[in-house]
C-alpha cells in the first residue's frame, strides 16, 4: 500500500514535469504549426545551466529562474534569426531544430563532459511529510504544486486575458490578425520564448531526480511527442492531461515490467492514434 | 523527364569505374569506403520514396534499418543459417513497415513526422532496454558473411561486388518505380491529394504501398549494415541515423534519383574524414543540416543542374521550387 502512493505521488511529480515540457512543445506545436525538435535541448541546456549554477552556490529558484532566462534569450534568437526566415516552410523549421538540437547536445558534451551531474534538492523542501503513516518527499509534492500553478496561469493567459485573446486571433487567421493591428510576428515569438523557458525550468526542477547527463535531450523530446499526440496539439488541457497519464504509465510500468516501461509509454499513443487521431482533447484541422 | 543522351552516357560512364572499382582500386580502405556509400545509397534511395516521392518524410527509418539488422543478426546467433535469416529479417520488416504505416499514415505532413518519430524511439528503446533478448547496450556480434554461389564475401573486394549488384538493382527497381503509372499516380498524391482522390484514385493506399517499397528496400540496407560492420548496437536506430539519413536524402535533392546516391556519397566521406580529424561529428552534422536549410534548400543536385543549365545558356525563368513539398490536404 504505502509502495502504491509512493508510485502515484512519483508519478504525478514526473508526470507535472512533463507538462512543464510539454505544454510550450504543445503551444508552439499547435498555435505556431512549428514543430520544434529542439525542445529537448531546451531541457538539457537548461538542466546543465541549472546545475553549473547550483555547483557555484546560488539558491535553486535562482538557478532555476536564470536557466530560464536565459533559455528565453536562445530560444528568442533562434526565432527571429532562423525559424523566421523559414516560416510556413514546416519541413525546413522541422530539420533545422533538428540540425541545431544535434549541434547543441554536442556543445553540451563539450562543456559539462560526460558525466551525470545530480544536483541535491533544495535544502528548504528536502525530507518529507508524515500522513496517514506514509512517507512523502516534499520536492515530489512541490513540483505538483508548481506544475498545476503554472497550468492555471496558462490558461488564464490564453483563455482569459487579452495577450491570449490576441494570440489565439493569430493563429486562426494571421493576415485578418495582422489587418486588425495585432503584431503577430511578436507575438509568436512571445510564444516561442515562454516554451522554451518552461522548458529549461522543467529541466532545473527534474534535475535533483533525473540527474543531468548527454542525451537527456533524447530521451524527453519522444515523452513531450507522446505527450501532446496523446492530448492533441495546441490544448493546453490535453497536454496536463496526457502528461499525467505518460507519468503514471512510466512509474507503474517501471515497477512491474522493468524491460517493457519504455514500450508501455508507447501504447496509448498508439491506441489514440487508430481512435482519435487528433488527440484525445484536440480539435480537427479545418 | 526527357532523356538527355549525354547525361545517359554520363551516368553509364560513372556505373561503368563504380562496376570495375575493385579491379583499379589498390587500396583496401577505399573499396571499404565504397561499399560504405553504396549500401547507405540503397537505404537513402529507399527513403527518398516516401520523402522525394510521397511528400511524407519520416524520422523513423533507422527503427527500420536497425530492426532489420538486429533480426538478421539475433537469427544467426542463435544458430540459424544465412539463408534462413535473410528472408526472415525481409519478411519481418516489412510486417513492421506495415505497422509503422497504418500508424503513421493516420496523417500527413508534421504530423505524420512526429509520429514516425515516436514509432522509431519505440524500436530503439526495445533494442536498448530489452537486453534479455536484444543484449541492450553490448549489441550483438554477427559471425561471419555468407558465401553464395562458393564466392567468400569475407574478401572486401568481393564483398563489394555483392553490395554493388544490390545497389544496381536497386536503383533500377527504382527507375521502374518512377517511370511507371503508379510513380505517376505517387508524386499525384503528394502535389495534389484532394484532386486525386476526386479523381477516384485510393491516396491512403498508394502511400500505403509506398511506404513497404520503401521498407523493403531499408531492410536490405540493414542487412548490409550487420554484413559489413559484422556487428549492430542501440546506436544504430537512434534518431541520428534517421536524420543522416535523411540529410543525404535531401542535400543530394528529393525526388531524383542520383540525388540520395549524391548525399550518401557525401555525408560517409564526410563522416569518415571529419572522423579522422574531430570527434565531433554531430556537431558537423547539425551545422550541415542548418546550412542547408538556410542556403540550398533544394539539395545538391538541382541546385548545381540548376547552376550548369544556366551555364549553358539555357537559362530558364522559372525559379526552382524549393526541393522539400510535404504531402498535406492542402485546403489553401
Amino acid at each position: 500500500m504505502a509502495v502504491w502512493s509512493l508510485l502515484a505521488v512519483n508519478s504525478l511529480s514526473l508526470g507535472g514535469l512533463l507538462f512543464l515540457l510539454s505544454a510550450g512543445f504543445s503551444l508552439i506545436f499547435g498555435l505556431m504549426r512549428i514543430p520544434n525538435l529542439m525542445h529537448g535541448s531546451f531541457f538539457m541546456l537548461g538542466a546543465y545551466l541549472g546545475a553549473s549554477l547550483l555547483q557555484r552556490g546560488y539558491n535553486f529558484w535562482f538557478a532555476a529562474l536564470a536557466a530560464s532566462a536565459a533559455m528565453v534569450v536562445i530560444g528568442g534568437l533562434v526565432e527571429r534569426l532562423l525559424l523566421r526566415r523559414l516560416a510556413g516552410q514546416e519541413l525546413a523549421q522541422v530539420l533545422l531544430t533538428l540540425g541545431l538540437s544535434f549541434v547543441i547536445a554536442d556543445l553540451c558534451l563539450m562543456i559539462w563532459t560526460g558525466d551525470p551531474i545530480q544536483p541535491a534538492t533544495p535544502a528548504q523542501l528536502g525530507g518529507g511529510v508524515r500522513t496517514l503513516g506514509m512517507f512523502f518527499p516534499i520536492y515530489r509534492l512541490a513540483i505538483i504544486g508548481i506544475a498545476v500553478a503554472i497550468a492555471l496561469g496558462l490558461w488564464v493567459l490564453i483563455d482569459w486575458t487579452r495577450l491570449g485573446a490576441m494570440i489565439r486571433a493569430g493563429v486562426d487567421d494571421a493576415p485578418m490578425a495582422r489587418v486588425m493591428g495585432i503584431q503577430v510576428s511578436r507575438l509568436f515569438t512571445a510564444v516561442f520564448c515562454i516554451g522554451a523557458a518552461l522548458a529549461a525550468f522543467a529541466g532545473v526542477m527534474g534535475s535533483p531526480f533525473l540527474s543531468v547527463y548527454p542525451g537527456l535531450d533524447a530521451d524527453m523530446l519522444p515523452l513531450a511527442l507522446i505527450v501532446v499526440i496523446l492530448g492533441g496539439a495546441g490544448s493546453l488541457l490535453g497536454a496536463l492531461v496526457g502528461s499525467f497519464i505518460i507519468g503514471l504509465l512510466y512509474n507503474f510500468g517501471q515497477a512491474m515490467f522493468p524491460d517493457l516501461a519504455y514500450v508501455i509509454l508507447f501504447l496509448p499513443m498508439v491506441l489514440v492514434l487508430i481512435l482519435r487521431p487528433q488527440g484525445l482533447l484536440g480539435r480537427v484541422q479545418t | 523527364m526527357t532523356s538527355n543522351p549525354g547525361r545517359t552516357g554520363f551516368v553509364l560512364l560513372l556505373l561503368a569505374i563504380l562496376a570495375t572499382l575493385p579491379l583499379w582500386m589498390t587500396s583496401l580502405y577505399y573499396v571499404n569506403i565504397a561499399s560504405q556509400i553504396l549500401f547507405w545509397a540503397v537505404f537513402a534511395l529507399g527513403l527518398n520514396v516516401l520523402v522525394g516521392y510521397g511528400g511524407l518524410v519520416s524520422l523513423g527509418h533507422a527503427g527500420l534499418f536497425g530492426f532489420s539488422g538486429y533480426v538478421a543478426a539475433l537469427l544467426m546467433v542463435n544458430g540459424y543459417s544465412h539463408a534462413a535469416a535473410l528472408p526472415a529479417a525481409i519478411i519481418g520488416t516489412l510486417l513492421m513497415t506495415a505497422v509503422f504505416a497504418a500508424l503513421a499514415l493516420r496523417s500527413t505532413g508534421i504530423s505524420f513526422l512526429m509520429i514516425t518519430l515516436a514509432l522509431g524511439q519505440i524500436l530503439w528503446g526495445i533494442a536498448y532496454r530489452w537486453a534479455d533478448v536484444t543484449r541492450g547496450d553490448n549489441g550483438v556480434n554477427v559471425a561471419g558473411r555468407p558465401s553464395p554461389f562458393g564466392i567468400d564475401l569475407t574478401e572486401p573486394r568481393a564483398f563489394y561486388v555483392a553490395v554493388f549488384i544490390t545497389f544496381i538493382l536497386c536503383l533500377l527497381s527504382m527507375l521502374a518505380l518512377v517511370r511507371s503509372p503508379y510513380g505517376a499516380s505517387l508524386r499525384g498524391t503528394r502535389d495534389q491529394p484532394r484532386r486525386m482522390r476526386a479523381l477516384g484514385f485510393n491516396v491512403w493506399m498508394i502511400r500505403f504501398i509506398a511506404f513497404l517499397f520503401s521498407g523493403f528496400w531499408t531492410a536490405v540496407a540493414g542487412i548490409l549494415f550487420i554484413y559489413y560492420n559484422q556487428f549492430i548496437s542501440p546506436q544504430v536506430m537512434a534518431l541520428q541515423t534517421s536524420a543522416e539519413a535523411l540529410l543525404m536524402v535531401i542535400s543530394g535533392g528529393t525526388a531524383t534519383l542520383a540525388g540520395p546516391v549524391v548525399g550518401a556519397a557525401i555525408v560517409v566521406i564526410m563522416k569518415n574524414v571529419v572522423s579522422a580529424y574531430v570527434e565531433r561529428w554531430n556537431m558537423v552534422l547539425g551545422i550541415i543540416f542548418v546550412l542547408i536549410i538556410s542556403f540550398m534548400p533544394e539539395g545538391l543536385v538541382p541546385g548545381t543542374a540548376r547552376l550548369w543549365r544556366s551555364m549553358m545558356g539555357r537559362r530558364r525563368a522559372a525559379k526552382m521550387p524549393l526541393g522539400l513539398k510535404v504531402a498535406g490536404e492542402g485546403s489553401r
